[in-house]
């Protein structure tokens, strides 16, 4: 998959303190209410994190820090100890090599399956290269085996509106994989899903981890009983508890805000 | 390259392409020349400024679409581009006509009469084509590139643009208006006698700019078309739809606006250039605020993001337009208002939409 766009350096993060994202002292507030308070977080590089916290406890804010939509008011992000995202826009944040899957799934409605893949994938993005250079066989091939992994061969001309939502979630889980990005963000990626697909896609991203780092913001606690190594609890925009699933979920704290209810 | 433009169309879709711009440029040109004046067939001279004011109003319809129909930024102020075009024409026009004005002076007549005794220094130059075919070209696209610059680097979006769109070309208008502007005031340019040496009285001359419109038009469709079709042209439309989904994936979306809308101006700019000689006029009523919202509706009537849609649309309000303005001219606003209205409403893919709609029926019926 890394063959693509060979001109694009994406070995450029600085990871070489075993961490990928560096969050430090983060705070978000809007109209007074704190999102985010004084958030310290760290992904290690590699790894596959769930993110869990009862609603308002700031985990889409925390993406929305991560991907450049929203500015902290203050405190740092670093993407490895070379990129301050803080500074960064989102399409800069995309080519630093951070993809993200949106809650809502957030794909191209009117574009075919294929045509979404090909336009999330890794390669040149400027104006010129997408008038004048068609897709190589080589990036076609990358299309072809995605498709394969998310199960939607079958429907690569379809278009993307008439998807079910949970082959949508796939897609969207798709258009990240062709991007390559070295960490990826998942917010509720089981939402709507059959059990089957749910299934499909905790072993889809338990095979991403290792070659990338993933985030992954969920809700369904089985999901994350089937996936997580480490799991780090979200309330009211601060860490209330971190370590593995079994150690949190016995947590009086966590007990009490979130689990318990 | 050749191949690239081969499968842009079908076969099918080339040759009926092909056949429809044979008609415009051999087959109305011969029966109007070889054709007795006596027979039915007979094109009279009269035809060819007015067809070629319509290809001219296709063209701006054309990169309407490209801007909103794709990429869906609504502009209410393309008439400026339009105009900008249709001035740098009209000024090396008025320095073609020489001594030939009312007045006999080397100066254009409104200068005279404004009592200037030298041309302005933004004047100078347009006594040589070559120099008016460059303004014309770069102007309108340069100064679309640095207002969309700045609208897009603010995220300027949706109404707002349209909004800011409107206000420009009001204010340009407004400043063509004054005389001291030194561009006509509001009688504009006209009275234009020769271009590059050729009369414009004679049918000769009309006829050949009537070709080059079609000609003009023609390319211009080809490019357009290229274009939407390339993956740049997926990726306008996916701006479109979901602009945040564009960035996070690594897309600058705002190169991207800038690169249509200036495409978009510069045709708009070639366009009303074409238009001046063929009308003989331009002045600053082409950037009435309505003149631009009309532009718009020309693309909604004929069908959003088709390409060929704007150009039926162009086509067909236009004519509306011409038998309105005889038959009841009090009227031809409230027709116009209520068919965007209409189209708006039940028609969002306006007319090419319809026909879409009704072939697919019949496949289906003929499949069932």
């Amino acid at each position: 998959m890394s063959s693509s766009g060979a001109h694009i350096k994406d070995d450029s993060i600085d990871t070489t303190h075993g961490c990928i994202l560096y969050i430090e002292d983060v705070t978000v507030s809007f109209d007074g209410f704190k999102a985010l308070d004084d958030l310290n977080l760290y992904i290690d590089d590699g790894e596959l994190r769930c993110i869990i916290g009862p609603n308002g406890a700031g985990k889409t804010t925390l993406m929305d820090v991560i991907t450049g939509k929203t500015r902290p008011d203050h405190g740092t992000v670093f993407f490895g100890q070379n990129h301050d995202l803080t500074k960064m826009t989102e399409y800069e944040i995309s080519h630093a090599g951070i993809g993200r899957k949106f809650q809502k799934p957030t794909v191209f409605l009117n574009h075919t399956v294929f045509e979404n893949l090909e336009l999330t994938l890794h390669t040149q993005k400027d104006v010129w290269q997408s008038l004048t250079q068609p897709l190589t066989g080589e990036q076609r091939d990358i299309i072809e085996e995605n498709l394969e992994i998310i199960k939607l061969k079958d429907q690569k001309n379809l278009r993307a509106g008439l998807l079910s939502h949970g082959q949508k979630q796939f897609l969207e889980i798709g258009m990240l994989l062709v991007q390559n990005p070295r960490l990826l963000l998942i917010d509720e990626p089981v939402a709507g899903m059959t059990h089957q697909e749910t299934e499909h896609t905790a072993e889809l991203l338990k095979s991403l981890s290792g070659k990338h780092s993933v985030v992954v913001v969920e809700h369904e606690m089985d999901f994350i009983r089937s996936i997580a190594n480490k799991v780090t609890v979200l309330h009211e925009g601060r860490v209330l508890a971190e370590g593995k699933m079994e150690v949190v979920q016995n947590d009086p704290k966590v007990i009490e805000v979130y689990l318990g209810s | 390259m050749i191949k690239n433009i081969n499968n842009l169309h079908s076969f099918k879709e080339w040759l009926f392409i092909f056949f429809l711009l044979a008609i415009a440029t051999f087959l109305l040109p011969l029966l109007n020349i070889f054709a007795p004046e006596e027979s039915v067939l007979h094109v009279p001279d009269y035809i060819f400024p007015l067809l070629g004011k319509y290809l001219c109003y296709a063209l701006v319809a054309l990169a309407i679409d490209l801007i909103w129909g794709y990429t869906g930024i609504l502009s209410l102020g393309h008439g400026v581009f339009f105009s900008m075009g249709g001035y740098a024409m009209g000024m090396y026009l008025m320095r073609s006509i020489g001594k030939e004005g009312v007045y006999k002076s080397d100066l254009p007549d409104f200068m005279v009469f404004l009592d200037w005794k030298e041309l302005p220094w933004y004047w100078l130059g347009f006594d040589y084509f070559a120099f008016t075919l460059l303004v014309i070209l770069i102007l309108p696209g340069l100064f679309a590139f640095t207002f969309g610059y700045f609208s897009f680097k603010s995220r300027i979006k949706g109404v707002y643009f349209a909004i800011i769109t409107q206000a420009m070309t009001y204010a340009l208008m407004l400043l063509f208006f004054r005389n001291n502007t030194g561009f006509g005031g509001n009688n504009g340019l006209t009275d234009f006698k020769q271009i590059l040496g050729f009369s414009l009285q004679e049918p000769s001359t009309k006829m050949s700019l009537y070709i080059i419109t079609t000609i003009v038009l023609f390319l211009s469709y080809v490019l357009s078309r290229y274009v939407v079709q390339s993956k740049l042209g997926r990726i306008l439309t996916a701006i479109r739809d979901t602009e945040s989904r564009v960035m996070f994936s690594g897309y600058n979306t705002i190169h991207y606006k800038l690169f249509i809308w200036t495409l978009s101006a510069f045709l708009c700019g070639i366009a009303g250039a074409l238009y001046v000689p063929q009308v003989g006029i331009i002045n600053p009523s082409e950037m009435q605020p309505s003149n631009s919202i009309e532009m718009a509706v020309w693309v909604a009537v004929g069908g959003r993001g088709t390409l060929s849609g704007a150009l039926v649309g162009a086509g067909l309000v236009n004519w509306a337009k011409s038998w309105f303005t005889v038959a009841a001219p009090d009227y031809w606003l409230y027709f116009l208002g209520a068919l965007f209205i209409i189209v708006t409403l039940y028609f969002p893919k306006g007319l090419v939409g319809i026909f879409a709609r009704f072939n697919s029926e019949e496949k289906v019926r003929e499949s069932a």
